[in-house]
């Protein structure tokens, strides 16, 4: 369909559908926030799709940011999609109406970009379904010059090749910056009529962009089972692409119109993002490990994003975002400050990710004189060792005492997040798990005799780009045992209450998490026997995927449990997040002998590659650690004194501020 | 101090539900800076009252919701204009059209309203199979209804309840018909009326109807018919009706 055509309308064919399915408040848009831009042939539209459910996709921060930057430029559009439910799409395909915008309610091929955020393995067979429904061919070779280009980002796209067959484009790393870069050069494009056999042409220029992947632009060799190599097809394509980074979060204030719902959503607050990256280095973590280094907004800055945010949207709710928040600078201020402002009436603040050495009476005090939030605490793993290894360096007694800050302050119940399935993991090493929870059960009823924990845990599934991206996942029988042996160990105790993940799950997540191009294969024939949504319980189906690998002569033992060796070349190696391979693997060899590595933050720099490779650096304000614990140190530092770190950058760290 | 709001409902944003409302407006107060009073306890909610829920997907001229203001600062409240700012809070399609003050000892919304004012447009249906289908259901003793209440089929006879129902108008395809439905004990629901009827003038998944509720009716114990901002009113000067 022609991009420079004028706009179709879908509503008058939808709105007979809607009396028909659930929640049909999805498929409205109306949001507060919400952009009806202007189209034309002057202009470049993008269409920003979370390839999941409205109330899942909404708040993704990150497409939020770039529907603004873009909306923003004046030779540019976007607009937003969601994958409809079943109910829906069957009205849909019967009634022949493709894939559409909540803003305009125009058609999803009448868009020059169609991009998805990738946030989720599990989300790549509605990837799929939704270039389908928009009526693309769902194989980037088979598209023409006037098909819609396929965009992918998000923290999935650092091994896009299980999807490569589906997408034109891959961005890696921050989009703030290189979004613009795409939007010129498309924008060329479609000025210049978008002539026949033009398509790839302009591919090959934007895999010149850097932060850009094009996998049409690669070639692929193996042998025998293995990967030879992946290789540029032309010598102008890189042959590593490097991801994309924003030096600064002080120049992207975004955004600045949080979209607020008018149906219920996940995380249904506002949402300031407060830092980006993450330098604790949790080995199995794949954020902390590619979003590097850690870039803290200005606090000033998060004041008032968080002032004007609350009387623009109505929200009595902030979150905090980031990797482990409490490590921002200054944090015990601004929650403080947000909770204490009178003007904006009663506000609670949650902070979604917590460190347990960083969580303080302070902190905890400041949370409860709104409406206490939930708290969840990752110790992640059940014994010193185990948290060793996974370089998660906090102590049973800073576990202890962050549980015992809260339940003090008048908490009664909080959440404990636990992986089991991780590398040198034993038997003990699992049921100290059980150990924990019950342990802070013992310290709450201190306060409160309902005093309880929910102990969470996860089946760990090994991710692109980390040191223990060479580690044979667990089966899902010897996941599911250990699961077992949890319940076991808890039956009857009073106050924990055991809650899993589904090993199934986790069993698909690994089948696509370290995949190569073959698995595309796999994922079409998962979509094809209608195998989508399969982040819901009610739709997952583990036996599809088996079977799709089976019906493809491809092998789970092969791509889930083997080990990888250091010699082998993986499917992401001519992708970068900045880490060099060499630190990966001697940090491999670290975990399994047990070693830890300190936070870099304040503490000598390991040249893990991410600010060396691209010369930027750290920007905290505060050049100590927050208070308490053992910050990572495995000492107890509650005696007094800072941490002892020298700082090695050569200039004063950057406040960040403009 | 109690406001009474009347708002209305219409096009895209009427896919949304009563609970979807709900939150709605307790945004659209906190931006209005209105000094609304919240419960104690450990989780503070504002103290708002809404009448009786819409169905989602219909559409309404006459939706009301009770406010309690904070004693504390809501005496110099200037309640002119209020009607326009809140209305500028609200998303597109839902507009605030009249505020009054209520004495807080009258009943609640729930409680007072006796009947709804419906118009439901009905498509696939001639004028009179529409004319024939209503004047059975008047001319009949009883109109039974099976529906799901935890769990169980109950019957019941909304016969009782079915104050007026008539055809309005032929429109494109269909007919417009307008019919008042008593809400005490339990509201009859549009589509329940519609499905008790023979044959019934509209089915789930075939031929949904597009409806509005035009009016919500409290009648007084001498048989008058008054509007929940009128009854207010009588007690208390209006503040700013649109």
């Amino acid at each position: 369909m022609p991009s420079g055509a004028p706009s179709t309308d879908l509503w008058p064919r939808l709105e007979p559908l809607l009396p028909q399915v659930q929640k049909p408040a999805r498929y409205i848009g109306c949001e507060d926030g919400m952009q009806t831009p202007e189209h034309g042939p002057d202009k470049t539209s993008w269409l920003f799709t979370y390839p999941d459910t409205y109330e899942i996709g909404l708040p993704n921060a990150g497409l939020q940011i770039l529907y603004e930057i873009i909306n923003e430029r004046p030779d540019a559009a976007a607009e937003r999609s969601y994958a409809p439910w079943v109910d829906l799409e069957e009205l849909m395909r019967r009634e022949g109406l493709p894939l559409f915008s909540v803003d305009t309610h125009k058609p999803a091929g009448e868009f020059d970009i169609i991009a998805f955020n990738l946030s989720a393995e599990l989300t790549y067979t509605n990837l799929v379904n939704c270039i389908d429904l928009a009526g693309v061919p769902v194989h980037s070779a088979r598209r023409s010059d006037a098909d819609p280009l396929i965009a992918v980002g998000g923290h999935c796209t650092y091994n896009p090749e299980p999807i490569a067959d589906f997408v034109d484009l891959v961005v890696l790393g921050d989009g703030e910056e290189v979004i613009g870069d795409i939007t010129d050069l498309v924008g060329e494009w479609k000025r210049n009529g978008k002539n026949a056999g033009t398509r790839e042409g302009l591919l090959r220029e934007l895999s010149k962009i850097e932060g850009v992947y094009v996998p049409s632009m690669y070639e692929v060799e193996y042998d025998g089972e293995f990967l030879a190599a992946v290789t540029p097809r032309y010598p102008d394509v890189p042959e590593k692409v490097e991801k994309r980074t924003v030096a600064d979060l002080a120049d992207w204030p975004y955004p600045k119109q949080q979209l607020v719902p008018m149906t219920e959503v996940v995380h249904d607050r506002l949402a300031v993002e407060v830092f980006r990256g993450c330098t604790r280095g949790c080995r199995f973590c794949q954020a902390g490990m590619i979003t590097r280094p850690v870039r803290e907004r200005p606090a000033e800055q998060v004041s008032r994003m968080i002032s004007e945010g609350l009387q623009r949207t109505g929200y009595d709710e902030v979150s905090l975002t980031s990797l482990s928040t409490a490590d921002f600078s200054g944090i015990e201020k601004v929650v403080a400050d947000t909770v204490s402002d009178q003007g904006v009436g009663q506000v609670s603040v949650a902070l979604p990710s917590l460190r347990v050495d960083a969580f303080t009476v302070g902190i905890a005090a400041e949370l409860q004189r709104a409406r206490r939030t939930g708290l969840t605490f990752a110790p992640e793993a059940g014994s010193w060792r185990m948290r060793q290894v996974i370089n998660k360096l906090i102590r049973e007694e800073d576990l202890y005492g962050a549980v015992e800050s809260a339940y003090s302050q008048g908490w009664r119940r909080m959440k404990l997040y636990f992986l089991t399935g991780l590398p040198t993991e034993t038997d003990d090493d699992t049921l100290g798990i059980a150990e924990l929870g019950r342990n802070c059960v013992e310290l709450g009823k201190k306060y409160n005799s309902s005093a309880s924990v929910t102990v969470s845990v996860g089946g760990f599934v090994p991710k692109p780009q980390t040191p223990f991206q060479w580690f044979g996942q667990n089966t899902e029988e010897e996941l599911r045992r250990k699961v077992e042996l949890l319940k076991n160990d808890l039956r009857g105790t009073k106050g924990v209450q055991l809650k899993w993940h589904d090993t199934r799950a986790s069993l698909a997540e690994g089948i696509t998490s370290r995949g190569d191009r073959r698995l595309g294969a796999v994922i079409e024939y998962v979509w094809r026997h209608g195998g989508t949504f399969q982040e819901w319980s009610e739709h997952f189906s583990i036996d599809l995927w088996l079977e799709a690998l089976a019906a493809n002569g491809l092998d789970v033992e092969w791509y889930v449990y083997r080990h990888r060796t250091e010699d082998e070349v993986l499917p992401w190696d001519h992708l970068s997040a900045g880490l060099h391979k060499d630190f990966l693997w001697q940090d491999w060899r670290d975990a399994l002998e047990e070693l830890g590595l300190e936070d870099c933050r304040w503490t000598p720099c390991y040249d893990c590659g991410a600010c060396t490779g691209y010369g930027i650096e750290h920007v905290v304000a505060s050049a100590t650690p927050p208070a308490g614990g053992s910050q990572g140190t495995g000492v107890d530092l509650s005696a007094g004194g800072a941490v002892p770190v020298t700082l090695q950058t050569s200039k004063p760290i950057g406040v960040g501020g403009s | 101090m109690r406001l009474r709001i009347a708002f209305s409902k219409h096009g895209k944003i009427r896919f949304t539900s009563h609970r979807d409302v709900a939150r709605i407006w307790e945004r659209a107060l906190r931006r209005t800076n209105l000094p609304v009073a919240y419960s104690e306890g450990f989780t503070p909610r504002p103290k708002l009252s809404f009448g009786l829920a819409l169905s989602t997907g219909h559409e309404s001229e006459g939706e009301y919701l009770d406010v309690d203001l904070d004693p504390e600062q809501g005496a110099d409240l200037d309640l002119a204009g209020l009607t326009t700012h809140l209305s500028a809070q609200l998303p597109v399609g839902m507009t605030a059209t009249g505020v009054v003050v209520v004495d807080r000892r009258m009943p609640s919304l729930q409680q007072a309203v006796t009947s709804c004012t419906w118009q439901i447009d009905v498509r696939d249906v001639d004028e009179s199979t529409a004319q024939a289908a209503i004047d059975a259901a008047l001319a009949a003793d009883e109109l039974m209804i099976t529906r799901e209440r935890k769990g169980k089929e109950v019957t019941d006879d909304i016969r009782p309840l079915v104050f007026g129902l008539a055809v309005d108008q032929p429109i494109e395809n269909g007919v417009r018909l307008i019919a008042e439905l008593g809400t005490q004990p339990r509201a009859v629901r549009v589509t329940e009326l519609l499905s008790a009827l023979d044959p019934p003038l509209a089915e789930p998944l075939r031929n949904e109807p597009r409806v509005l509720r035009v009016h919500q009716w409290i009648t007084t114990d001498d048989g008058e018919r008054h509007d929940p901002m009128s009854v207010a009113a009588a007690a208390s000067a209006p503040v700013g009706v649109a």
